[in-house]
């Protein structure tokens, strides 16, 4: 395989244990009971940095790696040393470039201050925390078993033991959420010092024990135009801030933006190690066996643990790019479009008019909350 | 062969009849067991309903096309009589069939499940019968079932037709049980065919098939003269004349004869290819020293009810086209001319003779071309009278004025329907929310009602069936005939999307239920647009004036929250996915609306439950 040069190479490693399973969750996670006895939880940093050592020996490459982001599941599940060996062998094996940005995920619950002060030692520079929700009867109906105070103390903490970037992760449009939950969770969220938010509108995905109970009709569905409220005065909120928007979910001080995030939606390249994680490396994707079982086993038989690929097309290249570019507060440019639906995006006040005057396609308020829409224009022109 | 030849048979052991009967009341089982106690076909190649050809007649249980059999039968008196069985459609649609069908025969079978009592339509077609003067020969079938109540039903029909209940034979066409005494009973009452052997040759066409391998087989029964093989035959309507390429009976298969005598039933092949140019109703005389006059009867199909085809997929036009075409070549009545519909794209607007016309032709373009069709809303045939006194016609909402018109008339239908008369109550209410008027009601026995009413034809071609059998729990049978027509208050209801009219929801329908049809149609649009990047009204109007107006919502939220790195391989599927989408939506002005919202908002489902 030939070395990537034109784009920066990030390492993404997942990390796919919960202790419990919330009930909106439909991401690639088991629990103790359903692992089983075949994968041990307390061994699996070793799997996943012998997948490291395999990628490495892949890419054949001589580039070093500018972001790590470890996600999950809980990656604070491996513990302190755990993660420090899996990126122990990401610099031994691939190097990381000086200031490189090493993220991990955790469970406000699952953290104290020790082992945020072990990360940090370690090498991780980010930590970004699932918070949700400060209302009780949120976290309630997401199933999450932290309290409405643990994000924020665990933010706190790591601003403490010496962490620059903190993120949380915040839901909305939660069945039951009030306007007044969301505001005191995005006022609890800036109280805890954090230089960069995510806010998601709850996406109800099939098979979750969330869409099960919402089809008994013991929930109501998430109701769009509630969710573009939200999103409105989340983004009015955080913009007073100090921290305006720079991808459509994401929000964040000058400075603090996601490096290793902003790596997929500027088409970068990435490598992604652990069970169902996804690879983006020289116009080829592929994902990897999502179940950790026989994940491990491949790895322990020193095999890729692929479950499949694609080649992407220059056609498929090229719409990513806008799907994901579009998304960007640094807007992409116009060049490649029309200017028959440039007009028209802008008169719709979905594109900002002096931008595209300048020659950028950058999405409004409105535009962002009807980006697909958006996207789908662009690409159909 | 042994017996009597075709084209050389006595009249006087002729016997023509038919089996007057309703769906599943056992006529195509009693001609099955016929066959065998004649027979002409022996048990081992006896399948179930020989005599219904095609297996669309076959699944639903129903006789469309007729066709005659030559049954040979020794009967107790000793003589060899030749029984002409003349098969015949069972509904309201096939009227003008059944009635030729009728006028070839001197007595007909009244076959009636001993469960179940007669039918409306049977009993229509009973007083068609008995117009005809034809000999009624009634018979109680299935009475082996438990739920048999011959006496209660022999007490019926011996006041409909006025015989003693014990003149009514009891048969179980399934177990074989007095089939042999309904055929003594046919030879003992039926009288044979009387005509005039020396006069010139008249012959009346009761039925026209379309066979691939043959042309058109077309169905006589002689009445003067006789039809030769050497013969040229001329159609008395039109003059054509035609080669006669084969003669003969079916029995039950085809077997040619040298001609056909007085009184005779039997098959022409003329090598013509299409059924229009060999009409039901017709007579056929010889082209040399052919009859002056003809039998009369004759009537050119006339459709009834018009509603525009469309294929599901638009690229499937040529074939529904070709579908068409060959459809036409067996069905008479069958008309079709291209249409465009904003909505619907290319299809075309056709003329049934009633609904179940409709509803057969649909299914066999579909079965048979292997097509996906959608239907517009039917429609029947107003004549308007404009100020002047100078009138036209329409067979086509588009083309109702949106101004006020000196007068509508619309057709109108008298409807017998039979029914528990628990349920008279109901289906009172159902003809007077129809526009019905009422013309009487008798019991035909304690518990069973006839119901006679004068209704619009436009209320019943539009999902009243569906709600009779809805309202009565499937008890009821309903039979109409046309009855003229009446001036009334119509209008056209346009429905409008942001503005602009969709065509293939116009609907004229009565004044009074215009804003009913107005909130049917826009509160089930509104559920089945998706919202759009602007609000979108909802309205029905008549002409320029908005009678009833939904609003669909603007769309405010269209992005997915998350897009990282395992996101986006799903995400651009999931754009190309919608992007597929997007070339079956159909633009109304700038609305974007799936073709699945116009299949749905067209399908009648719902507004029969409500």
């Amino acid at each position: 395989m030939p070395a990537a040069v034109a784009s920066t190479l990030s390492l993404y490693v997942h990390v796919p244990f919960c202790s419990s399973r919330c009930g909106y969750c439909d991401f690639n996670t088991y629990t103790a009971t359903e692992l089983g006895s075949e994968v041990r939880r307390d061994s699996f940093h070793e799997v996943l940095a012998a997948e490291v050592r395999i990628a490495a020996e892949r890419l054949a490459t001589t580039q070093q790696v500018s972001t790590v982001f470890v996600g999950g599941g809980t990656p604070t599940l491996l513990g302190s040393a755990g993660l420090n060996f899996v990126l122990d062998e990401i610099r031994r094996s691939f190097g990381l470039v000086d200031g490189a940005e090493v993220t991990t995920e955790a469970n406000p619950d699952s953290v104290d201050q020790q082992m945020l002060d072990e990360l940090r030692t370690g090498g991780f520079t980010r930590m970004s925390f699932g918070m949700q929700s400060a209302a009780p009867r949120v976290l309630q109906v997401l199933e999450r078993t932290h309290t409405p105070g643990a994000s924020v103390q665990a933010a706190k903490w790591a601003n403490e033991v010496g962490f620059e970037h903190v993120n949380l992760d915040l839901i909305y449009g939660t069945p039951g959420e009030s306007d007044d939950d969301l505001k005191s969770s995005v006022d609890a969220a800036l109280s805890a010092g954090i230089d960069h938010l995510s806010a998601y509108a709850l996406i109800v995905e099939d098979g979750t024990a969330l869409s099960r109970r919402i089809a008994r009709g013991e929930l109501p569905a998430p109701d769009d135009d509630v969710c573009a409220d939200r999103y409105e005065l989340i983004d009015e909120y955080l913009t007073a801030a100090g921290m305006p928007w720079y991808e459509v979910s994401n929000w964040a001080k000058p400075g603090g933006q996601c490096q290793h995030n902003l790596a997929y939606w500027r088409s970068q390249q990435w490598w992604g190690v652990g069970p169902g994680a996804h690879s983006h490396v020289n116009g080829r994707r592929w994902w990897n066996i999502k179940h950790p079982a026989p994940y491990a086993e491949r790895v322990r038989m020193h095999e890729a643990p692929i479950a499949d690929d694609e080649v992407l097309t220059s056609e498929d290249l090229r719409t990513e790019q806008v799907m994901l570019g579009v998304r960007l507060a640094e807007g992409m440019s116009a060049d490649s479009f029309g200017s028959v639906v440039l007009e028209r995006l802008a008169s719709r006040g979905l594109i900002d008019e002096a931008a595209n005057g300048a020659g950028q396609v950058l999405l409004t308020l409105q535009g962002r909350l009807l980006a697909d829409a958006v996207v789908r224009e662009l690409l159909a022109s | 062969m042994p017996g009597p030849q075709p084209g050389s048979t006595d009249p006087t052991v002729i016997r023509n009849f038919c089996i007057i009967a309703h769906i599943d009341h056992g006529k195509s089982t009693l001609a099955d067991r016929m066959l065998q106690v004649t027979g002409v076909v022996d048990d081992r190649s006896m399948r179930a309903q020989y005599l219904d050809r095609m297996d669309i007649e076959r699944e639903r249980g129903i006789t469309i096309k007729s066709q005659a059999v030559r049954l040979p039968f020794k009967a107790e008196d000793g003589v060899e009589y030749v029984l002409n069985m003349i098969d015949t459609p069972g509904h309201v649609d096939f009227t003008y069939e059944v009635s030729r069908s009728l006028a070839a025969c001197e007595g007909a079978i009244l076959l009636v499940d001993a469960a179940q009592g007669i039918e409306a339509q049977t009993l229509a077609n009973l007083y068609l019968a008995l117009e005809n003067d034809l000999v009624i020969v009634p018979v109680l079938n299935k009475i082996d079932l438990p739920a048999a109540q011959p006496e209660k039903y022999a007490a019926e029909l011996s006041r409909i037709i006025g015989c003693e209940p014990d003149e009514i034979l009891l048969t179980s066409a399934k177990t074989g049980l007095g089939v042999r005494e309904v055929l003594e009973r046919v030879v003992q009452t039926i009288p044979g065919p009387t005509g005039d052997a020396d006069a010139p040759a008249r012959a009346m066409i009761f039925d026209s098939v379309y066979d691939t391998y043959r042309g058109v087989v077309t169905y006589v029964r002689v009445v003067d003269g006789r039809i030769g093989t050497r013969d040229k035959v001329s159609m008395m309507s039109t003059g054509a004349v035609h080669e006669l390429l084969e003669v003969g009976v079916i029995s039950p298969e085809p077997v040619v004869s040298k001609g056909l005598g007085v009184g005779e039933v039997g098959y022409l092949i003329t090598g013509v290819k299409d059924v229009r140019q060999s009409r039901v109703g017709d007579t056929v005389t010889t082209a040399q020293k052919g009859a002056t006059e003809s039998l009369g009867g004759y009537r050119d199909p006339k459709p009834m009810v018009y509603s525009g085809l469309y294929p599901i997929d638009g690229s499937d036009y040529p074939l529904l086209r070709d579908a068409l075409d060959k459809l036409k070549l067996n069905d008479a009545a069958l008309i079709y001319e291209p249409e465009t519909s904003l909505a619907l794209g290319f299809g075309f607007r056709c003329g049934f003779l009633g609904l179940l016309h409709m509803e057969i032709v649909r299914e066999r373009l579909e079965r048979e071309a292997n097509l996906d069709l959608i239907s517009t809303a039917p429609n029947v045939i107003y004549r308007l009278v404009r100020d002047d006194g100078t009138e036209y016609v329409v067979t086509n909402p588009s083309e109702f004025p949106d101004q006020k018109i000196a007068h509508i008339y619309e057709p109108i239908v008298k409807a017998t329907v039979i029914l528990p008369s628990e349920f008279v109550g109901t289906v009172m209410e159902l003809c007077q929310q129809r526009r019905g008027s009422m013309l009487g009601m008798d019991y035909l026995s304690e518990d069973r009602v006839e119901l006679r009413y004068t209704l619009p034809m436009a209320e019943i071609v539009f999902d009243f069936f569906d709600a009779l059998k809805s309202k009565t729990k499937g008890y009821a049978s309903l039979d109409y005939e046309l009855s003229g027509e009446q001036d009334a208050d119509l209008v056209k209801v346009d429905i409008l999307l942001h503005g602009e009219a969709v065509d293939a929801f116009s609907s004229i329908v009565h004044r009074d239920k215009a804003m009913a049809y107005g909130t049917m149609m826009t509160s089930k649009l509104k559920d089945l647009i998706p919202r759009q990047q602007f609000e979108v009204p909802i309205q029905a109007a008549i002409g320029s004036r908005v009678i009833t107006r939904e609003t669909i919502r603007a769309i405010r939220k269209d992005v997915l929250a998350k897009c990282y790195g395992g996101d986006i391989s799903r995400k651009r599927k999931l754009l190309e996915k919608q992007k597929e989408g997007k070339k079956r939506m159909k633009m109304v002005g700038r609305v974007e609306v799936p073709q699945e919202a116009f299949i749905a908002a067209l399908s009648t489902g719902d507004e029969s439950k409500k």
